[in-house]
């Protein structure tokens, strides 16, 4: 099993002093945050894509490639990577790039994005969300698939014998996760595909994660890619800890209230009761999150979103500590206890050319 | 008898408040009509004072907690709807337009609604015409004509006479204005109640379309 952070990338005024971070020193944080996901033996760091201030992370593999050279184990992911505004020739492009630097460590997790304005600033309409996923995502899965392309859509310009380069690394694209919260057509995209689905699970009840992850279980099969329990899934989650509870509860506490997602709404403890998150000592955490389980099945990937909600760096680094050292080794080794033998880990660049090398023995 | 539910949804503030109690007795009407169509309506009543703060959670999260959700589910699979707000600066309460801000799209679609208000003086009474009744015809609700109003003076008026009177001088007489009013609702929404098929809701999660048809459209 994976365990990584996701980050949004927003700057957020720390509650607590009203300090701003520059853009600069965000950026720069995200860079540090990273290398320290890697210090403290997590395996996955995804960084969001936005388009809109209070967001920095426009450009992910110009961070990513950057990331990628500092790090030597690190996976790189998206969280997410806009497969509706972002013309499908460039994500295929960029992102074979970004493989052949990284040298494999890279996959992508696809999302629409949910601001509307974003939309028409790359030419497109929010209304044609959906499609937009479905027709992007089909022509890129072709582009990293067959040398030459022919192609004609919707949304774009027509391809006339099209060869997207670079190819990717060793002619295995790289894996592509797909996130949604409540679109049973993104659940059905990334069973058709066989691909991986991830559940955001941290703005919303867990009932919605576990209709979602039914659903794709179930198409998952429906479409001979495995058994329901053979899916590639993943989730978020959000946490803060201290080695006290009541600590940790009292220090998240002005971070929570003035969220930009949920503050000013919900207490901290209604909104822990509604939701995955957990605020509370590192033995709470791993107790809750051993729980997904219980109405996910086994899954592939859990990623903790840290650095949010205008926390100074220094405690982002002291919860990665904490999460690396005490909590991560638990889960990993709690999780593999319970996990039957035919039931897949995520797969990796190094997976997926070994089985595209068997692939290619059986039919010769 | 067909069974059928009927929610009451009532955004008085005040504990006891006149707005409870015009959906109470336009809830008991409505049951009376029913069962007169051979029709057994199962009531739930729902007080928005007690969901205010899992309304304004709703609209900050962009999603219900529990006790919300409940109402809201109620208020997706029921039969026939009453609406009963106060009469706040000419239009429904801010809480009233908050919860139908947070019902689920397409919930009312085809519900019978009975619109009821409370205010002050017969003054305000046209805020269930220009204000109620435009959002529900918006939400797709089949908004029964007769739209019940109780200004403070219409509880002194026909509350203390008996039902037999109540009955024959309903339609006509000033004294019982408003109960000829309710009683009149109650038919209307009891009539369109009866003649419908049971509500049937549709899951948000499930798979309407399979991927072929994804990709061909």
């Amino acid at each position: 099993m994976q365990f990584g952070i996701f980050t949004v990338g927003d700057v957020t005024p720390d509650p607590t002093n009203g300090r701003v971070p520059t853009e600069h020193e965000r950026i720069k944080a995200m860079v540090t945050i990273a290398r320290k996901a890697e210090e403290v033996g997590l395996d996955v760091f995804a960084t969001g894509e936005h388009h809109n201030e209070p967001f920095v992370p426009s450009s992910p593999t110009t961070m990513l490639g950057y990331i990628a050279a500092q790090t030597d184990r690190l996976l790189l992911s998206t969280s997410t990577t806009l497969i509706t505004t972002n013309d499908p020739v460039k994500i295929a492009e960029d992102y074979a790039m970004l493989q052949h630097l990284a040298d494999g460590r890279v996959d992508l997790m696809m999302g629409r994005g949910n601001t509307g304005p974003v939309y028409p600033w790359f030419g497109k309409d929010i209304r044609s969300g959906i499609p937009l996923a479905i027709e992007n995502y089909a022509l890129l899965h072709r582009l990293w698939r067959e040398h030459v392309v022919d192609w004609k859509g919707k949304f774009r310009t027509p391809l006339e014998s099209f060869t997207s380069t670079p190819r990717p690394l060793d002619g295995v694209p790289p894996f592509v996760w797909h996130g949604s919260i409540r679109s049973p057509e993104i659940a059905e995209q990334a069973a058709y595909y066989g691909d991986g689905f991830f559940a955001n699970h941290i703005f919303w009840p867990a009932s919605h994660t576990q209709r979602m992850i039914a659903l794709y279980r179930q198409r998952f099969a429906h479409y001979g890619h495995g058994g329901e329990d053979q899916a590639i899934v993943g989730l978020g989650g959000q946490v803060f800890m201290r080695k006290n509870s009541q600590d940790a509860v009292e220090e998240f506490r002005p971070y929570f209230d003035n969220a930009p997602v949920y503050g000013h709404g919900p207490s901290l403890e209604e909104f822990t009761a509604e939701t995955p998150l957990t605020v509370g000592s590192p033995q709470q955490v791993i107790d809750r999150t051993l729980g997904f389980r219980d109405y996910v099945g086994d899954y592939q990937r859990q990623l903790f979103l840290m650095d949010h909600a205008g926390l100074p760096l220094k405690t982002v680094l002291e919860q990665l500590d904490i999460l690396g050292e005490e909590v991560v080794p638990v889960l990993r080794k709690e999780f593999a206890a319970v996990k039957p033998a035919h039931v897949p880990e995520a797969p990796t660049h190094a997976s997926l050319v070994a089985a595209a090398q068997n692939k290619e023995k059986v039919q010769a | 008898m067909k069974q059928r539910t009927l929610v009451v949804v009532s955004a008085g503030l005040s504990q006891p408040s006149s707005t409870r109690l015009l959906a109470d007795r336009l809830s008991a009407a409505a049951v009376d009509a029913a069962a007169a169509l051979g029709v057994r309506l199962a009531v739930r009543e729902f007080e928005l004072r007690d969901l205010a703060h899992d309304i304004a959670n709703h609209l900050l999260t962009g999603f219900p907690p529990a006790a919300l959700r409940d109402a809201l589910d109620a208020v997706a699979g029921a039969d026939g709807l009453i609406a009963v707000t106060p009469v706040f600066n000419a239009s429904y309460s801010g809480l009233f337009k908050s919860f139908f801000d947070v019902v689920d799209e397409d919930a009312l679609d085809d519900k019978p609604v009975l619109i009821a208000a409370t205010g002050g003086t017969a003054r305000h009474s046209l805020a269930l015409e220009h204000a109620l009744r435009p959002m529900f015809a918006y939400l797709h609700a089949v908004t029964l004509p007769t739209s019940v109003f109780a200004a403070s003076e219409d509880w002194g008026g026909d509350a203390a006479l008996p039902p037999a009177r109540l009955r024959r001088t309903a339609h006509t007489s000033t004294e019982g204005r408003l109960h000829g009013r309710i009683l009149r609702a109650a038919e209307e929404l009891a009539r369109e109640v009866a003649r419908r098929e049971p509500v049937t809701v549709a899951d948000p999660f499930a798979l309407t379309t399979s991927f072929e048809d994804l990709l061909a459209s």
